[in-house]
């Protein structure tokens, strides 16, 4: 008999799209993606996409209750709330991505300045970032609104962005100054500044890379927290204020008065709250996952 | 061990002057004019507005004040309420025991849910136990605490035609009625801080179990129950333990809101107050005792984490 | 037959009996109630609110007060008994013997020339809401302990019930001397309770003053007033946790109650001499400008708009400076006439928008202040902006807690544009509700800081008229000329429904809210 040798064919997996493989990989992340992306576009439509006009007053019909014409009910000025639910989605991402982008960026910037250049800079940076992590987020929220008041830049709310997006600053920093930080004990950093590399260059080429996993979980994961500090903000009266709908903003004043007969008032606004943070929170953790599921946050 | 402690407790003292710097000159910066709006603005002539501002200290310099303020602050004195009139501390004093009571039962709500139930979805990795548990966390992450009180009222007022007592009765004077009040905006707020724990809990068994000492014990034919308490569990406590403790300063947040729903007179309700009515005064003390509890509720957490984690104490 | 009538008498008498054994006040127990809103301070005399009636007045006593079951009849609080002189020009008032302050000091007449004397003339730094009320007051004699004479310089048709004024509040002759403004952050009165706290933002406290001078009362030992509105106080009601508002519920909040609370709940009603009024700050431009006040005052659908919130809210009735329903007030016929008060609205805003152009305002923008009090302040803010709009008129509202809310207004260079004003009384009589429309120097309780001495005028003649055809004749000229001017205009008038506990007895609804709250006739069952 002569020696069959067995050969061995080896498949190459086939490849698929990395949007494809994390849909494959993480189901319930791709869920929380699609109900993000929905979101978005039914903000970015509403004036097509809700029967109403959210500002639109209407005394002949207030408080009531859902039915054909109103399909979550009116409100106390007789405004649909389903169209108001739906343009609150629009403050809702709006103020979550601007604030949570801003908030992350600026630390993450914070965070690989200062991993980078260590020593004393380091410690300072470190020091007012632990002053700030002292209070609480919404707490420092709130201060900062009472301090710098309302201001509307086409408008949006330039002075909630800022207050809600400080808290994140230092919380952002400090995961991400962890992150940079290991990379720069490795031995091609000191390389490459032997090599006489500009230090821009370096943090560029070489840290911002490795630290864009950890920053991109958590502007995801601050999104969902700017959503509900933004909701808490316009609930208390200090955020958003009417007439603009807001979900945080329709679970108080009138609604906090007529809730008992007007349940509708509230169960919809605070599902919108609930879903649009769930669905995030759902993203941001399978991207962990699926990123780096060894960090920690 | 002692060098340790002494190092951190250290540590905390620049960090609680820097606090003390920004809350006061943060709100410093508040618009409006405080002697104005104590004096109503009403049928006072300049010359009474000055005297106030100047009975007041407010027309020194402003390092002055701070310098003054934080030594008054120190012996607890820091002053009077623009809006009441009455003494900060005499303000917060009388909310304090409310807002700490709903804190620590929303805690033992918190730690009583979450041990349990994360030890239960990290052994049960993957099966319904595990999923229903998973949902019911990250629903808690996802709901508002204020929205979640508010749905709370209307069931009970719908199912059981009842609200919660709205006069606050000390826990010694009448521990019923104390319970019965407090123990709704405990479930509402705690919910979110049972959550967080829970999914702590679970991550953090799950890491436990993947170590060498797990598989000998099996190895060694330990019996599955003993494993998990004996030796997963103890290990698993610790970074549970962190996000307790700091989760508990949340808390604070959470109440602001909550207290509102509820209709407590607490300190979270306190803070909103000041703040509508730019009551400078009573806000500085708040969010400098704030601050401060958040600061030494994370000491007390490294403190902890060091003594159950030796490998700690000798970095 | 003798048999039977002897039977049914012996019935109606044990019925009667028995009637009269519930109706027997009771002695004891704590009355909690709620009040929507902080009173900014502490003196009757600058105050002109609800938040401060309610919690502060159980506190302090008046010359005459109004018997809540036959209102308007008036009966003396520290009074014993009183003359009016023929010529209307001297009233003289003997004072009950034995009347304590709170610090235990004897009232005496000294203490009420004080009072009045702060009232009409009030000193430096005192602010006096009702000077102008006084003003006919020429000289207070006490020519004995017990014995006040007022001497006026006119006859007025309201003097005898200015004196039952809830605002009237009795200080210690003792305590002003010290400091004229004392009451401002102090307690100490004759009334039936005495001050124990008020924690700020939480509740007000008061405690059974044992010498109080109608022996056997008050019947409770104390009373808590919660500051809660909203769902939290209809909820409150329903689950009995307190016995009652005083202010008044919207007619949603009725039915939620007595839907809860099933034969429990006692449901009062009454006309209220209360309603909003819109003020223009004169001083500010355009509202210097009369085509624009009246413009905007032509642009409110207040028939339409009256149908659709006394759904949801505690208006009802429309009408003019007077409260529709008096006597003196101008009747619907002729109001339809008046300039904001037509029936097609659409001829009205029509009219309104010729006008703002003329002014050269067609893009109008501006800030309406209004009071955070949701009832009725934030839907009829809501509604008079929603008008506005359809107007081409934009309108930003700013909603500021009560002290906020009336500093705003009545702070020497006021810079707001327009403010949502209350104008409430505790009784019918245009001697108090046109307070408002008079010139600023003349009265404190005008905002729009405008001089008009032909409604002034027009004031002081009908102030003293006591023949009712030719008043009515005055009432309506300065109605005519204040709506044509609009420096202040009416918006509707409110509806009283209180809705209390059945075991809170002795209560009697008013049409005022500031009536009847010195609580020393009601029990708990």
């Amino acid at each position: 008999m002569s020696a069959v040798t067995a050969v061995l064919t080896y498949k190459l997996p086939a490849r698929r799209h990395p949007v494809v493989q994390f849909i494959l990989h993480q189901p319930l992340g791709a869920a929380g993606l699609v109900s993000i992306v929905i979101m978005a576009l039914a903000a970015i439509f509403a004036p097509w996409v809700t029967p109403h006009d959210p500002l639109a007053v209407d005394y002949e019909s207030m408080l009531a209750a859902p039915s054909w014409q109103h399909w979550m009910g009116t409100d106390s000025f007789g405004r649909d709330v389903m169209t108001r639910v739906i343009y609150g989605a629009r403050t809702a991402l709006a103020v979550g991505f601007l604030a949570s982008f801003v908030g992350s960026t600026a630390g993450a910037v914070i965070g690989v300045v200062s991993a980078y250049f260590g020593g004393k800079i380091d410690m300072i940076i470190q020091g007012a970032m632990d002053i700030l992590l002292s209070f609480p987020i919404i707490v420092l929220a709130l201060t900062v609104v009472a301090m710098l008041g309302q201001n509307l830049v086409f408008g949006v709310d330039v002075n909630l962005i800022i207050a809600i997006s400080i808290p994140m600053v230092p919380r952002v920093g400090r995961v991400v100054r962890a992150s940079a930080l290991a990379i720069r004990e490795l031995p091609y950093i000191d390389a490459a500044r032997a090599a006489g590399f500009t230090n821009t260059r370096i943090i560029f080429r070489h840290m911002v890379p490795n630290v864009v996993a950890p920053y991109l979980i958590m502007l995801t994961a601050y999104v969902a927290q700017a959503i509900l500090s933004e909701a808490s903000l316009s609930f208390l009266g200090l955020g958003v204020t009417e007439p603009t709908a807001s979900w945080g903003l329709m679970l108080s004043g009138a609604a906090a008065d007529f809730y008992q007969q007007a349940p509708w008032m509230i169960i919809f606004p605070g599902l919108a709250i609930s879903l649009a943070v769930f669905a995030f929170n759902l993203f941001g953790d399978s991207l962990r996952d699926w990123l780096d599921p060894k960090i920690k946050i | 061990m002692l060098r340790y402690l002494i190092n951190r407790a250290l540590l905390m003292i620049p960090t609680l002057l820097g606090v003390a710097i920004l809350v006061f000159f943060m709100l410093r910066l508040m618009p409006g004019d405080p002697v104005q709006m104590m004096m109503d603005g009403a049928n006072v002539s300049k010359q009474v507005i000055e005297e106030e501002r100047a009975r007041l200290g407010l027309d020194q310099p402003i390092y002055i004040q701070f310098v003054k303020w934080l030594g008054s602050a120190l012996t607890g004195d820091f002053g009077y309420s623009i809006w009441t009139g009455k003494p900060v501390l005499h303000e917060i004093a009388i909310r304090l025991e409310l807002s700490l009571e709903v804190a620590i039962l929303a805690t033992i709500l918190a730690v009583a849910l979450a041990l349990p139930l994360g030890t239960l979805s990290a052994v049960f990795k993957d099966t319904w136990i595990d999923h229903t548990i998973r949902v019911f966390s990250i629903a808690g992450l996802a709901v508002p605490s204020f929205w979640l009180g508010m749905i709370i009222i209307l069931g009970l007022l719908t199912m059981f035609s009842w609200i919660p007592p709205l006069t606050f009765t000390p826990f010694m004077q009448d521990p019923k009625a104390n319970l019965l009040q407090l123990i709704w905006p405990a479930l509402a707020v705690g919910y979110r801080y049972s959550a967080v724990s829970t999914r702590m809990m679970r991550s953090s068994i799950l890491e436990v179990l993947q170590e060498d000492y797990i598989r000998t014990a099996r190895a060694k034919g330990v019996y599955e129950r003993l494993v998990i308490s004996r030796h997963a569990l103890r290990n698993a406590l610790l970074p549970v333990i962190t996000v307790i403790g700091l989760e508990f300063a949340f808390l604070i947040g959470g109440l602001v809101v909550t207290e509102q729903v509820f209709n407590l007179n607490g300190i979270g309700k306190l803070f909103v107050q000041a703040i509508s009515r730019g009551d400078y005064t009573l806000l500085q003390a708040l969010v400098l005792l704030v601050s401060v509890v958040f600061v030494l509720v994370n000491f007390i957490i490294d403190m902890l984490y060091a003594v159950f984690d030796p490998r700690i104490r000798y970095r | 037959m003798k048999t039977i009538r002897l039977l049914m008498g012996c019935a109606a008498a044990l019925f009667a009996l028995t009637c009269a054994a519930a109706e027997t006040p009771v002695s004891g127990g704590l009355l909690k109630f709620a009040v929507g809103a902080e009173p900014p301070n502490y003196d009757c005399h600058a105050q002109s609110s609800f938040a401060f009636i309610h919690p502060v007045r159980p506190h302090y006593s008046t010359l005459l007060k109004f018997d809540t079951v036959q209102y308007p009849k008036i009966v003396g609080d520290v009074a014993e008994s009183w003359t009016v002189a023929k010529d209307g020009l001297t009233y003289t008032f003997k004072l009950k013997k034995g009347v304590k302050f709170h610090d235990d000091s004897i009232l005496s007449s000294e203490d009420i020339k004080a009072t009045y004397d702060r009232i009409r003339k009030p000193p430096k730094g005192v602010l006096s809401l009702r000077e102008e009320g006084y003003s006919d007051i020429t000289t207070i004699d006490t020519p004995d302990p017990l014995t006040v004479v007022f001497r006026l310089k006119k006859p007025n048709a309201s003097m005898l019930s200015n004196f039952a004024s809830p605002w009237d509040c009795i200080y210690s002759a003792a305590k002003l001397k010290i400091d004229p403004n004392w009451p401002a952050r102090n307690i100490m009165g004759t009334g039936p309770f005495t001050f124990v706290e008020h924690v700020a933002g939480s509740h007000w406290s008061g405690r059974r003053f044992d010498g109080y001078f109608e022996k056997g009362k008050p019947y409770l030992n104390g009373f808590l007033a919660l500051f809660i509105a909203g769902a939290p106080m209809v909820n409150a009601l329903s689950a009995g946790e307190i016995m009652a508002e005083f202010r008044g519920h919207s007619p949603a909040d009725r039915d939620r109650i007595v839907k809860t609370l099933g034969d429990k709940a006692v449901v009062q009603e009454s006309p209220w001499v209360c309603s909003l009024v819109v003020t223009f700050n004169t001083r500010k431009k355009p509202f210097d400008d009369q085509r624009v006040r009246k413009a905007l005052s032509l642009g409110i659908d207040r028939w339409g708009g009256a149908q659709a919130l006394q759904k949801i809210a505690l208006v009802r009735h429309v009408g003019g400076l007077l409260r529709p329903g008096y006597d003196l007030a101008t009747p619907e016929a002729e109001l339809l006439k008046l300039p904001g008060f037509a029936k097609d609205i659409n001829a009205s805003r029509a009219e309104a928008k010729k006008l703002l152009a003329d002014a050269g305002q067609s893009n109008l923008t501006f800030t309406l202040t209004n009071r955070n009090v949701a009832m009725p302040y934030t839907p009829v803010g809501v509604f008079l902006i929603d008008q506005w709009r359809q107007l081409g008129v934009n309108v930003k509202h700013e909603q500021l807690e009560t002290k906020l809310y009336l500093a705003a207004q009545q702070k020497d260079n006021a810079t707001f544009d327009a403010a949502l004003d209350f104008n409430c009384d505790y009784m019918d009589e245009p001697n108090l509700q046109l307070q408002k429309f008079l010139s600023h120097d003349k009265s404190a309780i005008n905002y729009a800081g405008q001089t008009d001495r032909v409604l002034d005028d027009l004031y002081d003649k009908q102030s003293g008229e006591l023949d009712k055809k030719k008043r009515i004749a005055l009432l309506r000229e300065f109605e005519k000329r204040a709506l044509e001017q609009s420096y202040t205009i009416p918006t509707i008038w409110w509806h009283r429904i209180i809705v209390l506990n059945q075991k809170l007895k002795g209560w009697h609804i008013t049409p005022s809210h500031y009536v009847g709250q010195d609580l020393a006739d009601v029990w708990l069952q």
